[in-house]
């Protein structure tokens, strides 16, 4: 390989992961563009700094959002990419796709980009990656003909996500990908033309585990759980215990709550369900014996985010439970105050949870019109600096 | 003109007829080896989930290749995972074995199930982003490379996710994973100020800046940066190109530790910081991959069984975690951003 054009890329096509090296320079032996990005990366690795251009708005008609304008500083040595821009394409569902979809997409993206994609970006949507100007409108033409639409970018609603769901999950509590789907087609115009003052995020995850991290990453987290008891096979408990489970010491030593005893005796596992705070480990260690129960809903979490600018929040519940049956109309219009609340107030780049520690939570509740529950905090407050509302102070009353 | 807003195909047309048939009433699920999850329905049907690590960048080629997979074992019905790996959906049993056999000969690895790793959720770095401190693909690729026995076998105490995000903006929103690799700057921003009058708005600027170090100069239309508030957190250059952060001497990467989402057992946590620079060193960044091997390699030495990173840190406690793993604790770990004063230990009790 003494002569090489990418001599330090070459090193990452070694090792035993799949090389990502690999990929580029198959690509670059059909699209030029995609050899010019390989070429420009190799520049990148050698002299330790990134060379694309800030920002660029590029778009399609009609649309606000959806694809990202993308520049390279080096034009005279990578004259391919240009313009390297990347589309946003909103995934179905649960990312559940047929070879026949996926290979249409294929054919789209061999005709107008690079070749290159990721499956998936960090939100969750298709990124095809790398087309000129002029190919962005032929090219969602032809991805709109064949079913397919953009997702979020900019300061709009994002493209929401989903867990895998009652689809292959036995966890699941709610209908992840109906509510998922049901809420991307319900706010298309909200989530194509950027006309809020920032981002907003909406994951919904089927159970406490949290697969799509919606906690962490959503401005708005949907998470399944129950509200009566877990539901307990007997006998595949016992089958657990007699295939070797240490039930006592991995199943209820790790409750957080201690609510479960384990009799040896009778080989039964006691569950005191006022004390379960449905945390899924149990259920994930016994999936045979355990399931969540009959009474599901969902728990509605608000402010989630990176550390920018703010710091990082994980999400604060609003709402301890909500049955989540089609079609979804209380969670709907609770979206719809919510949007309303945070667009009206919000400064330019503001999360909706740094608008609420600015403004009060007090102040989201009430005007959202969400009464105030001990579920809602992990504690009171300990200092007396709480206001009243004038209507709520008589004198000696 | 193309019809908009008709927004993504429906899931249902995707799912294949076993999860059609099956929706909604799985009974259970075991983990048959690793990387091969078994479904069993209410009614005893089955399926077979193979999951695969991919490098996220796929180009056209790989996509097809794993729809021919798809045709060939799964009746053409496959998903992807929110960690950027494949699952092969398989109906039939008869076509398991063939379809791992073909996955060794292809060289895709399997796994990423229980107690293992699973692939790195990360962004874009030097392939397609303007703002990064560091690459994303080629830091993934490295400590895949050196963590992939442990994506392949299920031998950790408990699941490991590792993130990576290039730079503070944090796309891959790393900040509660049980290692975060991150791409930072630790420089000031250089302003041009002549550039500065000509695009940027400058109210904005200033209210960009977490710290407050940024104050408006009206009389020659820029900003001034205070250096000793900038933490370097390059907000300022995301809402203005004129204020420049990127420096290939002084950008590098920092490591955070202990975060979860999940809420099994433990409530969700933050990462926190462990290691606040390596260098960056491109193309494999040996720093890295030996910062985290040895952090995976001393959380799997003492970690009681079931245990996530973040978990068994907070039984031992963050000095414990510092003295076992020799990571030297600075005056950088200790927080002064504006939620700090909970960071603090307000008790007399502690380890040595
Ligand atoms: S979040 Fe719960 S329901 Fe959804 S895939 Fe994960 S474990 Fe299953
Ligand atoms: S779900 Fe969690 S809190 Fe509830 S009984 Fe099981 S381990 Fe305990
Ligand atoms: S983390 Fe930063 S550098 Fe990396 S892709 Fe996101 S914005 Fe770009
Ligand atoms: S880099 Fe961040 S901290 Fe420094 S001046 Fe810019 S916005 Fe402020």
């Amino acid at each position: 390989m003494a002569n090489s054009k990418t001599p330090r890329l070459d090193e990452l096509e070694k090792g035993r992961w799949p090389s990502f090296v690999k990929i580029m320079k198959r690509a670059a032996v059909k699209k030029p563009a995609a050899g010019d990005l390989l070429k420009q990366l190799e520049l990148s690795y050698e002299e330790k700094v990134g060379h694309w251009k800030h920002g660029g708005i590029v778009g399609v008609r009609g649309y606000g959002g959806g694809v990202i304008g993308r520049y390279s500083d080096r034009p005279d040595r990578f004259p391919n990419v240009k313009e390297f821009h990347t589309f946003r394409v909103n995934q179905p569902s649960g990312w559940f796709y047929t070879s026949s979809a996926l290979r249409q997409l294929c054919d789209i993206w061999d005709k107008y980009g690079s070749g290159l994609t990721n499956f998936h970006g960090a939100t969750g949507d298709i990124i095809l990656l790398g087309a000129p100007t002029e190919n962005l409108q032929p090219c969602f033409d032809e991805l709109s003909e064949h079913g397919f639409d953009l997702g979020g970018s900019g300061s709009d609603l994002r493209t929401p996500s989903a867990c895998v769901g009652p689809a292959r999950c036995e966890y699941a509590c709610v209908d992840t990908l109906d509510l998922c789907h049901t809420i991307t087609q319900e706010f298309q115009n909200e989530l194509h033309r950027p006309m809020w003052p920032y981002k907003f995020k909406i994951k919904i995850s089927g159970c406490p585990n949290d697969c799509v991290a919606s906690i962490a990453r959503s401005d708005l987290s949907v998470i399944g759980t129950w509200r009566d008891s877990i539901q307990v096979d007997p006998q595949a408990v016992a089958a657990y215990a007699d295939q070797g489970l240490d039930i006592q010491g991995e199943i209820c030593g790790k409750c957080p709550t201690r609510a479960l005893s384990w009799h040896p005796e009778r080989k039964e596992l006691e569950i005191r369900r006022e004390e379960c705070v449905r945390c899924m480990h149990c259920i994930n260690k016994m999936p045979k014996a355990l399931r969540p129960g009959r009474e599901r809903g969902a728990t509605l979490l608000i402010g989630g985010k990176a550390t920018m600018k703010e710091s990082a929040f994980l999400g604060w519940v609003i709402v301890p439970f909500m049955k989540m049956e089609p079609p979804y109309t209380e969670l709907l219009d609770l979206l719809r105050r919510i949007f309303n609340w945070w667009d009206e107030r919000a400064k330019n780049r503001e999360r909706i949870g740094e608008l609420i520690y600015r403004l009060g939570m007090r102040a989201f509740l009430h005007d959202v019109g969400l009464p105030p529950v001990p579920q809602m905090v992990a504690r009171p407050r300990a200092n007396p600096y709480y206001y009243w509302r004038p209507e709520e102070v008589r004198s000696n009353g | 003109m193309a019809k908009t807003d008709i927004g993504p195909p429906d899931y249902r047309q995707m799912l294949p007829p076993v999860v059609q048939r099956n929706y909604g009433r799985w009974r259970f699920h075991e983990i048959v080896r690793p990387g091969v999850l078994r479904h069993v329905s209410e009614n005893g049907e089955e399926l077979y989930t193979v999951r695969v690590g991919s490098p996220r960048l796929l180009d056209t080629d790989a996509i097809r290749e794993i729809c021919d997979l798809a045709d060939r074992y799964c009746d053409g019905y496959l998903r992807f995972t929110s960690r950027h790996n494949i699952e092969f959906l398989v109906s039939d049993q008869s076509k398991l074995e063939p379809l791992l056999q073909e996955l060794w000969k292809r060289e895709w690895p399997v796994g990423g199930t229980g107690n293992s790793i699973s692939n790195i959720v990360h962004t874009q770095g030097w392939i397609h982003c303007h703002t990064p401190a560091t690459d994303a693909s080629g830091i993934v690729k490295a400590v895949m490379d050196d963590l992939y026995d442990h994506f392949t076998h299920m031998d950790l105490p408990a699941k490991l996710r590792i993130s990576m995000a290039c730079c503070l903006n944090m796309c891959g929103a790393v900040h509660c994973s049980d290692i975060a690799i991150l791409g930072i700057h630790r420089k000031p921003p250089y302003v041009d100020k002549e550039l500065v009058s000509k695009i940027c708005e400058i109210p904005t600027v200033v209210a960009a800046c977490p710290t407050g170090a940024i104050r408006p100069n009206p009389k020659e239309k820029t900003v001034e940066i205070n250096e000793e508030r900038c933490m370097y957190c390059g907000n300022c250059y995301t809402m203005c190109p004129a204020i420049k952060i990127m420096n290939p001497e002084t950008d590098g990467v920092a490591i955070f530790v202990g975060g979860k989402v999940s809420n099994a057992r433990t409530a969700p946590m933050f990462s926190r910081l462990a290691i606040p620079f390596l260098p960056n060193n491109p193309p494999r960044w040996p720093e890295v991959v030996e910062a985290v091997h040895n952090i995976v390699q001393v959380w799997i030495d003492h970690a009681q069984k079931g245990e996530r990173m973040g978990e068994w840190i907070e039984r031992i406690g963050w000095e414990r975690f510092f003295q076992l793993t020799g990571i030297p604790f600075t005056e950088k770990h200790i927080d002064d951003f504006i939620f700090s004063v909970p960071t603090f230990r307000s008790t007399t009790m502690f380890r040595w």
